[in-house]
């Protein structure tokens, strides 16, 4: 396989990844912004600082304001990771390694594009939100879905997964280096409205209110929110699970190579090293520190995997 | 230009149905107008989401269009197929004849049947070529010969296409996007398939794989990118090929093979389907400036080391003052009288030639020796005065720079419109594949047709369409 094309289908699942962790995070600030009283401002400012959208906001200029800060989201081209430039992004790396796609694949991604610039040729209107972040999360579903039911599993599907688990375990981490501070010993306050509000928009934002209650129950306790995000290889969001993914991927692909490149090792590294422990380990090297050392870790891995598969010249 | 004066290929010139069409004809006329315009819109859906779509050049947002789809099949019977067949053959046959020649001996200058300047004064003759024999003695793997009808039995070829032709994809995609929605009109014609051009194009390139090869050919497709307007037709064809589509940046010479950038290192390339200009394969032999191509490629090819399909070079061939001494090649090389037309040609280089030219310019067609895409070309019978007299000039400046022919009444297939079915004219683009054993070309082609009532223009960069080209079994 061409080092572009891995690259391609690299950033195929990548984009198509944001463009899904993205929606659900415009969901969820708008669910807070409609169940809480007072200013959503605030929140606002947390939701697109942990899309990682917030400095390129601030640059416009434009106040901050929940239809601002959707509408930057959602439609933005000058956002380089909006909904629909990701969903571009996706469509055009698709382009790229059109070869190595299925035709189910092709279409349901040219489709997505097709509908996303449809759904988002306009500013949507709020009673719209529901029905439009729905119809993409469907589409983007279908990508996902026709992936999984129709490629080969080679070192093409590979490369997707790589992909696909990258970004989301880079989002899974930012929504923890955003938040980690509701989820400190020092803060908790059991029972508080305030603090039950932001843990379940923690959950929200990774669609996973029913998965914590179907394993934890009713109560909520942010050590074990925070083991659920970190830790739990049940949860197909958490780092654990995602980085595993990205381990047994890069095992995969060495494997049928025939090599055993660096990415391989500093994979099991972070596994080994960050994701086998209990939680208690996780507070006491400071939460904050935990998930900040973990999100330079998988950027590096990117950028070793680039390197080992030849994506650039 | 008088409508009785034009064949139509469904009606003849006397509104009586021409057998290649009855079956159609029962069809249609069954069929309800509301359900084939739903399928019409339901056609341009599918090659939306198939993405066969081409880029416009000079906007500023790369913007991408359908070219349109009309569902009416253009019908030829098998007799005349394979006249036509026969023609194109013996047509392509000396062109590759011709290009052996010119790039070795030049016997064919040397008989005295071409002038000497033709050859080398003229732009697309690559002194790069001489005197290399290209691997299976192939120049033209892949051909695009253009055929205009003016009647029952008479067809002209306009022009060769020898360097990279495109739109094969559109002729797979028509007939599939065909198949899909009328699957009925196949069960009752007999329709010679065309699905094979992509097995036979790879077969046919493999054929001609370099001394270097090792074990099975390892074929790839260059492309000049995604932002080039025939991208889709590129990775269209990779993919049906199994071929990687590689850009010049995924390659670079090492160990004195063509080797693409893959996941486990470099590998070398056996044969290169090249859908790149020659100026720009090679900016240490050509064009410097290139980005689109491969720094050494063509020393790698003179040792062997590579095919470049088609070869450097063979736009000498269909250039077209050439082009109007295709019958004396044709003669020359196979000893026979051609098969195939010319459309008797002006050259404007010639004294006697430009004065009739500039006597005439009102009732000809006037193009651009190198041009193409149908740019940079008078219609005399449709032109203004004013369009005329700026032809004028341009053509005294630089005659040699010119061609003129008669217009053609080129014949009119109907398209599905509001008013039902409507003659519109149309070409026919057969594509031919050239292995060092045989020549294959693939029944039927790429029709294109002129949308707009009464245009001559057919193509897509001016309102034209496509139409699904049907060859009978008789």
């Amino acid at each position: 396989m061409l080092g572009k094309t891995a690259n391609g289908l690299f950033w195929m699942y990548r984009y198509l990844e944001r463009a899904e962790n993205t929606s659900r995070l415009v969901e969820t600030g708008q669910r807070i912004a409609l169940t809480r009283l007072g200013s959503s401002e605030a929140e606002w400012r947390s939701i697109m600082q942990t899309a990682g959208v917030l400095q390129g906001f601030e640059e416009t200029g434009e106040e901050l304001n929940g239809e601002a800060a959707i509408d930057w989201m959602l439609r933005s081209k000058a956002n380089p990771s909006s909904v629909l430039t990701s969903i571009e992004g996706a469509r055009q790396n698709a382009r790229l390694v059109r070869t190595a796609l299925t035709h189910e694949v092709w279409e349901a991604v040219n489709g997505t594009y097709m509908a996303a610039k449809k759904l988002l040729a306009r500013k949507v209107p709020e009673r719209d939100l529901p029905e439009v972040l729905g119809k993409i999360r469907q589409r983007t579903a279908l990508v996902r879905g026709s992936t999984h039911g129709t490629m080969l599993r080679n070192d093409i599907y590979n490369f997707a997964r790589i992909g696909t688990f990258l970004e989301r375990a880079d989002n899974t981490a930012r929504i923890l280096d955003v938040k980690y501070y509701v989820l400190l010993p020092s803060v908790m306050s059991v029972g508080s409205s305030i603090d039950n509000v932001q843990w379940e928009t923690i959950l929200r934002s990774v669609s996973a209110r029913g998965g914590f209650r179907m394993a934890y129950g009713n109560n909520y306790d942010p050590v074990d929110i925070a083991y659920f995000l970190i830790l739990d290889k049940r949860m197909p969001r958490s780092l654990a699970f995602c980085v595993g993914k990205i381990r047994d991927n890069l095992n995969y692909l060495a494997e049928s190579y025939g090599t055993n490149p660096p990415s391989c090792e500093k994979a099991s590294f972070i596994e080994q090293r960050y994701l086998s422990h209990n939680i208690d380990a996780v507070f006491d090297e400071g939460l904050h520190q935990y998930i900040e050392k973990v999100l330079n870790l998988i950027g590096d891995l990117g950028g070793q995997i680039e390197v080992d598969y030849r994506f650039y010249e | 230009m008088d409508e009785n004066q034009i064949f139509d290929e469904m009606w003849g010139r006397t509104e009586t149905l021409r057998p290649p069409y009855s079956m159609f004809k029962e069809w249609f006329d069954g069929e309800d107008p509301s359900r084939l315009r739903a399928k019409q819109r339901e056609a341009e859906e599918l090659f939306r989401l198939t993405g066969i779509t081409f880029n416009v050049y000079g906007r500023a947002e790369a913007e991408e269009r359908l070219i349109p789809f009309d569902i009416v099949p253009r019908i030829i019977s098998g007799l005349e197929w394979q006249r036509l067949s026969r023609g194109i053959e013996q047509r392509v046959r000396a062109i590759n004849a011709f290009l052996y020649d010119i790039y070795h001996k030049q016997e064919i200058v040397k008989a005295g049947r071409i002038p000497e300047h033709m050859i080398s004064q003229n732009e697309a003759f690559l002194p790069h070529m001489v005197g290399v024999n290209p691997p299976g003695g192939v120049y033209t793997h892949i051909v695009g010969i253009d055929l205009v009808r003016t009647d029952d039995n008479q067809f002209y070829v306009l022009e060769d296409n020898a360097r990279t032709p495109s739109g094969v994809s559109y002729m797979l995609e028509n007939r599939e996007t065909m198949l899909q929605m009328f699957p009925e009109l196949f069960a009752n014609n007999r329709v010679k398939p065309v699905e094979t051009y992509p097995t036979n194009l790879r077969r046919s390139l493999a054929a001609c794989a370099p001394p270097a090869t090792t074990g099975n050919p390892t074929v790839a497709v260059l492309t000049p990118g995604i932002f080039n307007s025939a991208y889709f037709e590129h990775s269209f064809l990779a993919d049906q090929m199994g071929a990687e589509l590689v850009e010049g940046h995924d390659l670079r010479v090492v160990d004195g093979r063509v080797a693409m950038r893959t996941t486990e290192g470099y590998k070398p390339i056996d044969v290169l389907y090249r859908r790149v200009d020659d100026d720009f394969l090679d900016p240490l032999n050509f064009n410097p400036e290139s980005q689109l191509g491969v720094p050494g490629i063509m020393d790698v090819y003179r040792a062997g080391g590579i095919t470049i399909a088609n070869t450097p070079g063979t736009g000498i061939a269909d250039d077209k003052a050439i082009y109007s001494y295709m019958p004396e090649i044709v003669e020359f090389y196979t000893g026979e009288r051609p098969l195939l037309e010319n459309v008797p040609t002006y050259r404007c280089s010639e004294p006697d030639a430009l004065a009739y030219v500039l006597d005439n310019l009102s009732e000809l067609v006037v193009k651009e020796v190198h041009g193409s895409g149908g740019y940079g070309m008078l219609i005399g019978p449709t032109a203004t005065k004013k369009d005329i007299a700026a032809f004028r000039k341009k053509l005294k400046a630089r005659p040699g720079n010119y061609i003129a022919q008669p217009t053609l009444a080129l014949s009119t297939v109907p398209v599905f419109s509001r008013a039902g079915l409507s003659p519109r004219h149309v070409d026919l683009r057969p594509f031919v594949l050239v292995s060092p054993d045989k020549i294959d070309i693939t029944p039927g082609g790429l029709t294109r047709v002129a949308l707009k009532k009464g245009s001559l223009v057919v193509n897509s960069s001016q309102g034209g369409g496509t139409k699904d080209t049907w060859v009978l079994e008789d």
